[in-house]
């Protein structure tokens, strides 16, 4: 009996989010034989969480009228600070309006234009009867048209549901509760994965010309994070573990002011949009001492920088989940906050069973979406090995930069997957597969040793529970909204111990079959090569630029570091190595980001 | 807040291990502000007993992995606040889906295959222009398809439901609403009888026995007494016309 199964197939993609789903679609409606891989079924991945919206610059909205691929170019490249992609940004661009007409076709009941007059922030709105019953937009952060097109609070959850509706009908292979552990490569190409069935424990071979790499974000590296517990980014360090895979701009990681504790679910902008305030532990509205002018409304990375300065100075709130601050909205009675604002009013009531009616709702800066990713060219071949793709969030294509607008990024997953798609199955049809035995043996015993390594706690009995609550508290304590060189240096120390640590992992529980507890050990290095890259190349990074603000370096530095950030981490190597690439600016040259100042002359003033 | 000891008896069974019994397991956990049984099971997890299995993804209510029987009633963890609790806790499987492990159980399978049975994708000639405007639609008609679209495949409905529990091939409430879901799209063209095809039968809309413990259950609040009703009607009219 062989000691796991083999698949083969012409592509295996690791990820059946929105971003792998698409690219599935593409290669399977062009004939090609398709497995996807997910540790989770395909309708729970991450990518059914969100509810905002997905921008395309349709310009069906009275608000989004005149809007063009241009306009949303523009604001792409300067909601990413510049550091983004210009070629990608306008490729991604131009194709947008496509991608959500299709989706259309496919099923998603987005929200229409409704003819008539209606009021908004004391404004009045005519909407046009001529655009009648096309899609409309709402208005999001950083862009200068109303672009972001939507279903009610469910955007992500029909757009996945609809996708996946297209991957049944097309018969396409999944395996879900399956983990992808590592790539099976020779330091060139890559030729599948090394995965093990989460039902059971087994291990198993996927042999394909092309893998494709789309898993999502990292957040759960930080532990508080408005993201699902399944995303720890196992899909970035499986290539980073290559030797031969950069990541790029790791450090670029976006917070979102208001993550409810303790369990981080997003309380959205509406509260404070509708006249929320923030109070600290004396039930002070700390705010206006800051941003005397839009208190509570300046932009998300500046309230966000605020709250955790307050903290800092000993103003948070002790509770077992750390410190935070309260958001009140009491004053805005039950009528408001029972109709206005029941969404809020329900995440209150069910994860932290307080009633915003009559009491402070619990909140603090969170961990919510990682610009960085694994380092592709435009066609989304990863950088340094051949045969190796990737999408979604689990890439940096790079259209985000250093600051991704919401809006983009649903919108990222679904072009990326039917540009990148096609270019896959291109790449596919011309390429070989000839996988020598030997090298699968070898991989598949890496993955063996390291099981029963850990099993029979042959290295040590250090607790994987242990190790990953330290890597998450420090990131969320030094590398966060402020970084500074000296909690930087921390951050780098620790994360560098952690690492070593990590190879001393021993189970407590036997681990035998589909354990939980062999899972997480199997991931723990991975996800602290991670953060070791994160916090690394923020130390390297001496300016601010998007999410990425240095309160010692509190100014954007085109001089120096208009460059992306390439993390590799050779084989057997105990930390990463910074590598830097120039961005490359095609129409439009560095400038004002219009937004985003206010914190930076505050800092700038208390120097 | 005066601190409460809770009691767990948690169902325990490995169907992959050949000599193992299910069982019951007792934990204790000490009660903290705002918990819910996601953070109650993932301490006992890394804290007492790490082979314990459970599904959580989203851990907000919105994604489906998460439904079990607490004290007897099929529901989300994790959004099940332990105050709302008494401090005696019975956490079983939700039954009619394949055991995997203690309490986690294989929906995804469920509901992919019920998704094939009534061919849950819209059904078309039409062939996409990448060059045409889309095609109109009310938005009332929008917001009615996302109502019936907004069912998350927790399988709560399902594990509730006397019919699923004794018959294999049922769709449920939640595959009946699928089916609304599509029924009332414009975008797809099957007609009454296809869908009769699909639905009227004893393991579609004729097996369902109308109690309603679905409709209770349901912990996103879709209709299903409305929806079964709705399917019902039309089908028993295809059907008369055959
Ligand atoms: C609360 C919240 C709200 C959001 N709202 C919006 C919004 O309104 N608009 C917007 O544009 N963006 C929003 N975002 C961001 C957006 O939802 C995500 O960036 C996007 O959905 C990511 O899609 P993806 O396909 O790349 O990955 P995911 O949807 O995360 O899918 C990852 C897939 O990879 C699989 N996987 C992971 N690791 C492995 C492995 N090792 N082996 C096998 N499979 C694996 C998973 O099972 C899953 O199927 C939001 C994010 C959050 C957290
Ligand atoms: S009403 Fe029908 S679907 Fe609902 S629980 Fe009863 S038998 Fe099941
Ligand atoms: S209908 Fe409701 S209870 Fe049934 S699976 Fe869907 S969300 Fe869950
Ligand atoms: S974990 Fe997603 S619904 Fe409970």
């Amino acid at each position: 009996m062989s000691r796991y199964d083999l698949f083969s197939s012409d592509i295996v993609i690791v990820g059946a989010g929105l971003a792998g789903e698409r690219a599935a679609v593409e290669a399977a409606s062009q004939g090609l034989n398709v497995i996807l891989l997910s540790l989770v079924p395909p309708r729970r991945s991450h990518s059914s969480a969100a509810q905002g919206g997905m921008q395309a610059s349709l310009g069906n909205s009275a608000m989004g009228k005149g809007d063009s691929p241009d306009i949303h170019f523009a604001d792409t490249v300067k909601g990413s600070d510049w550091g983004c992609d210009q070629d990608v940004a306008r490729l991604f661009a131009e194709t947008a309006p496509i991608a959500v007409r299709q989706m259309a076709h496919w099923g998603i009941p987005w929200n229409r234009v409704v003819p008539g007059t209606r009021m908004y922030d004391g404004k009045e709105i005519h909407e046009d009867p001529e655009k009648e019953g096309l899609i409309t937009a709402r208005n999001f952060g950083g862009t200068a048209k109303w672009r972001t097109c939507y279903t009610a609070d469910g955007s992500g959850h029909t757009l996945l549901y609809t996708m996946d509706s297209v991957v049944i009908k097309l018969g396409i292979t999944v395996h879900d509760r399956t983990e992808a552990l590592s790539l099976i490569h020779d330091g060139e190409r890559c030729y599948g994965v090394v995965a093990r069935c989460l039902r059971t424990g087994a291990l198993r071979v996927y042999t394909a010309k092309s893998t494709v790499i789309a898993t999502g974000g990292y957040g759960r590296l930080y532990g508080a994070s408005t993201n699902a517990v399944i995303n720890e980014g196992s899909g970035m360090f499986v290539a980073l573990e290559t030797g031969r895979v950069p990541l790029g701009n790791m450090e670029a990681v976006q917070f979102h002011p208001t993550g409810i504790v303790p369990s981080w679910i997003l309380i959205t902008e509406g509260a404070r949009g509708d006249g929320g305030y923030l109070l600290d532990k004396n039930g002070h509205r700390f705010m206006p001492d800051y941003e005397p002018n839009k208190k509570e409304l300046a932009s998300r990375d500046v309230v966000s920088r605020r709250i955790i300065q307050h903290i800092r100075k000993g103003y948070g709130v002790d509770s077992p989940y750390g410190p935070h601050v309260w958001l009140d909205i009491r004053h805005l009675g039950a009528q408001h906050i029972n109709t206005n604002l029941r969404e809020i009013a329900n995440i209150s009531r069910n994860f932290a069973g307080i009633d915003p009616v009559r009491d402070l709702i619990p909140v603090r800066p969170t961990q919510h979406y990682s610009m960085g990713g694994i380092r592709t060219n435009i066609d989304g071949m990863a950088y340094g090995m051949e045969g190796l793709f990737a999408l979604g969030e689990a890439a940096c294509w790079d259209m985000h930069g250093f600051n991704r607008l919401g809006g983009n990024s649903l919108a990222e997953t679904i072009v990326a997957g039917m540009i990148i798609g096609k270019k896959i199955s291109g790449y596919t049809r011309e390429a070989p597969l000839n996988v020598s035995s030997s090298l699968i043996e070898e991989h598949v015993r890496m993955q063996e040793d390291r099981i029963q390594s850990l099993i029979h706690c042959r290295n040590g009995k250090e607790n994987v529970y242990e190790l990953r609550r330290e890597m998450e508290q420090t990131l969320s304590e030094n590398v966060g909204i402020f970084r500074t060189e000296e909690a930087l240096q921390k951050a780098v120390a620790k994360l560098h111990e952690l690492h070593q640590r990590s190879h001393y992992v021993g189970l407590r529980s036997g681990g035998q079959r589909a354990n939980p507890e062999l899972a997480s050990a199997l991931r723990i290095t991975g996800m602290i090569k991670l953060a070791y890259c994160i916090a690394a190349g923020a130390l390297a990074r001496k300016e601010s630029r998007g999410s990425h603000f240095r309160e010692d370096y509190p100014k954007r530095d085109d001089e120096n570091w208009l460059t992306r950030t390439l993390a590799y981490w050779p084989v057997g190597a105990d930390q990463p190595e910074l590598k830097y690439e120039p961005v490359k600016i095609t129409e439009l040259p560095p400038g004002d980001r219009g937004y985003g100042e206010a914190s930076m002359d505050a800092v700038g003033a208390k120097r | 807040m005066n601190q409460r000891k809770l009691t767990f008896h948690i169902f325990r069974y490995n169907p992959e291990a050949a000599n193992e019994k299910p069982r019951t397991q007792t934990y204790v956990v000490n009660e903290e502000m705002g918990m819910t049984l996601f953070i109650a099971l993932n301490k006992i997890r890394e804290e007492q007993d790490p082979t314990l299995k459970f599904d959580f993804v989203c851990r907000a209510g919105i994604c489906g992995s998460c439904g079990m029987l607490i004290n007897g009633t099929p529901t989300l963890a994790c959004k099940t606040l332990t105050k709302q609790l008494p401090d005696t806790i019975t956490l079983m499987p939700l039954p009619v889906f394949k055991l995997l492990g203690d309490l986690s159980v294989d929906t995804g399978t469920w509901f992919r295959n019920v998704s094939l049975q009534t061919e849950s994708w819209i059904h078309t000639d039409k062939v996409f222009d990448p060059d045409a405007p889309e095609e109109r639609m009310s938005n009332e008609k929008a917001l009615q398809i996302y109502e019936a679209e907004r069912c998350i495949e927790c399988g709560c409905c399902i594990g509730g439901c006397a019919t699923a529990n004794i018959k294999p091939n049922f769709i449920g409430a939640a595959g009946v609403n699928r089916v609304a879901r599509f029924m009332i799209d414009p975008r797809d063209e099957r007609d009454e009888q296809q869908y009769f095809d699909i639905v009227g039968s004893e393991d579609g809309i004729f097996g369902c026995i109308g109690l309603m413990a679905c409709d209770d259950n349901c912990p996103i609040g879709i209709p299903l007494q409305g929806q079964l009703a709705y399917v019902r009607r039309k089908m028993a009219m295809a059907g008369w016309k055959r």
